[in-house]
């Protein structure tokens, strides 16, 4: 049984359709390196948005670019919330309070603290107690720290990691880590999420539970999803629209199937002139389970 | 037979003393700080004055370096800073002690904020270096601004009064110093109950992730290390009004390095900790000094070579505490616990 949310996950207050975030013309260099040239994107409210690729395309530099951990040289991302934000030169503490949360590709949990002060830990923004309240913290800081708790119990119950809440990140298994993550993303209660390969390394059990976890907080509560996967049969079940990327360029975007059915995607997957795609294959693989 | 502790409230579950023998391990030591002035004899109260001032500038070391992970080397320069602005408004502009110590420990706070400014940029040893440049030019400010601090004289401050009672011994001071100490465990172990004291840990463990969190690195380093040397200052500054004399000496880099080892010792990001590395390094000199005379008739050569045995012991401790226990006596005090409460099924 589903527990209703005491306050919802999603802290969006724009219809779901309608443009959340616009990346346009975006360059990325590093010295001599181009990361990202011409990428123009948009991201629409309540819509899972995968973004595919080979290895080095530009993929993860693209979500650090949103997230502000590199600044692209050209072109702009405007993000929409209540009204247009300039994200492009914002700082990543900025562009968090704005409601975009993240996960990594390779862990970076905070190792020492537990999974529930991992997940306390991203409901910070939401945190407003002064110093002087916190130190003293009988009285106002602890009736909004039980509040927070109430609160980040919830993720927990929906990621289903009840068991291990009081353990130490740094001694939980890879699958459990991964999901400890998304928990600290969700716990900021995001109007976008950004997942960096979030099933990467997981066995077919474990993926079906992520996935399932990803349509649980897309579906019940509306949260936009850009999600960077390399599974194929993920990709093509799990998302709306699919963007691809290679060499840094944006060569396709659409539904599943028009991805599927594009030259220049099967081009970059498998080279030229061929008429061979892994893409069905890999997909009526996962059906077949 | 228990069988597992549990919570029926988030208040409980959240609450700091959650078992019965926490909330009676608690007890038993404030009943036993309360106490022990009592019973003790004026060298053991000294020692214990020392040892309450060590605690306040380790757990103020420890929220820096422990729990933020910005390692510095400071310490000295900063607890000068509160010794001379505690030192100097009593002895020279007549300010109560209770209000010079205030105030110390404020400007040691701006002070070490202003240093702590290299911290966004700089990180490891090369944040070591810049704090390290911070004690330097605090100590040679120090000693070469005579019209100020007196340079190189010692610092003459008067004895602390308090409700117009005297506080000139070592009994009456135990007061203020324990009562501090108190005030300064609340806050710190509370502080990392909340959201300054996780940002300050998930900058230490992520600073990337933290700052993708919401947590804005420049104000919460910032604020780790005015927080760090306010309690730093507070800890100079009893220094000054318990000492009467405030000299440049007693705040070299030898102090910044022993802090260090206070707390690695103690235990990196524990307040616990804290406490347990400032007695022990307090203590341990004392305790060589005493065994050396202990075994003088027998060796009458230990008298030239104590001070030697005290230097090497020194190292000596911090090696074997990094090679058998990095997480130092609050992990074995940890484990102690553990044994006991699983005991006998301790497997």
């Amino acid at each position: 049984m589903q527990r209703g949310f005491i306050s919802g996950l999603n802290s969006s207050h724009i219809k779901p359709g309608e443009t959340q975030l616009r990346i346009e013309s975006l360059q990325l260099n590093f010295g001599g390196v181009t990361a990202l040239i011409d990428v123009d994107l948009e991201v629409r409210q309540s819509e899972i948005l995968a973004i595919i690729g080979p290895n080095g395309a530009g993929k993860t530099s693209l979500l650090n670019c949103i997230s502000g951990l590199y600044h692209p040289q050209r072109g702009r991302i405007v993000y929409v919330n209540d009204r247009e934000h300039e994200v492009t030169r914002m700082r990543p503490h900025q562009i968090a309070r704005l409601g975009i949360a993240r996960s990594f590709q390779n862990i970076e949990l905070f190792r020492h603290m537990t999974v529930l002060d991992n997940l306390l830990a991203g409901a910070h923004i939401h945190m407003n107690s002064s110093l002087l309240s916190s130190l003293i913290y009988w009285g106002p800081a602890q009736r909004e720290h039980i509040q927070h708790r109430r609160y980040v119990e919830d993720i927990i119950d929906l990621l289903e990691i009840e068991a291990i809440r009081h353990n130490t990140v740094g001694s939980l298994s890879y699958g459990l880590q991964k999901r400890a993550e998304i928990g600290r993303a969700l716990a900021m209660r995001p109007s976008l999420l950004l997942l960096d390969e979030p099933m990467a390394g997981m066995n077919a059990e474990e993926k079906e539970d992520i996935a399932r976890f990803i349509l649980d907080v897309n579906e019940e509560h509306g949260v936009t999803i850009v999600l960077i996967e390399h599974d194929m049969g993920v990709v093509m079940d799990v998302s709306d629209r699919i963007a691809v990327l290679n060499f840094g360029q944006k060569i396709a975007e659409g539904t599943p199937d028009e991805v599927r059915a594009n030259r220049h995607v099967i081009e970059a997957y498998l080279g030229e002139d061929t008429s061979v795609f892994p893409f069905k294959f890999n997909k009526s693989n996962n059906n077949g389970s | 037979m228990i069988s597992g502790i549990f919570h029926t409230t988030y208040e409980k579950d959240m609450a700091l003393r959650r078992t019965h023998a926490q909330k009676i391990r608690i007890v038993i030591v404030i009943v036993f700080l309360l106490v022990f002035p009592f019973l003790a004899n004026r060298y053991a109260l000294t020692l214990a004055n020392q040892v309450g001032i060590a605690v306040i500038g380790a757990i103020g070391l420890n929220i820096l370096v422990g729990y933020t992970g910005q390692i510095s080397l400071g310490q000295g320069g900063f607890m000068a800073v509160g010794a001379y602005t505690a030192g100097i408004l009593t002895a020279r502009f007549g300010m109560p002690w209770w209000a010079s110590t205030i105030v110390a420990c404020f400007t040691t706070a701006l002070i070490g904020t202003i240093f702590g400014i290299p911290s966004l940029r700089l990180k490891g040893l090369y944040l070591a270096i810049a704090t390290l440049a911070a004690q330097v030019i605090i100590l040679w400010v120090v000693t070469h601004w005579s019209a100020l601090t007196g340079g190189v004289d010692a610092l003459v401050v008067p004895d602390p009064k308090l409700f117009g009672i005297k506080i000139n011994t070592d009994f009456n001071f135990y007061w203020v110093t324990w009562g501090l100490v108190g005030i300064v465990t609340i806050a710190a172990v509370n502080l990392f109950r909340t959201h300054f004291g996780r940002a300050f840990i998930a900058i230490r463990d992520q600073d990337i992730a933290a700052s993708v969190m919401g947590v804005d690195l420049f104000k919460y380093k910032l604020l780790a290390f005015a927080v760090s040397s306010f309690l730093v200052g507070l800890a100079g500054a009893l220094t000054a009004h318990y000492r009467n004399i405030v000299t440049w000496e007693r705040f070299t880099v030898d102090v910044s390095v022993l802090y260090l080892a206070m707390i690695i010792i103690g235990g990196l990001g524990s307040v616990t900790g804290s406490y347990l590395g400032a007695t022990f390094m307090t203590l341990l000199p004392v305790l060589l000094t005493n065994l050396g005379r202990a075994v003088k008739t027998s060796f009458p050569l230990i008298d030239s070579i104590l001070p030697f045995v005290q230097q090497a012991m020194f190292g000596l401790v911090i090696i074997l505490f990094l090679i058998f226990e990095p997480e130092g006596l609050n992990k074995i005090w940890k484990n102690i616990k553990d044994y006991f409460r699983l005991w006998p099924f301790s497997y």
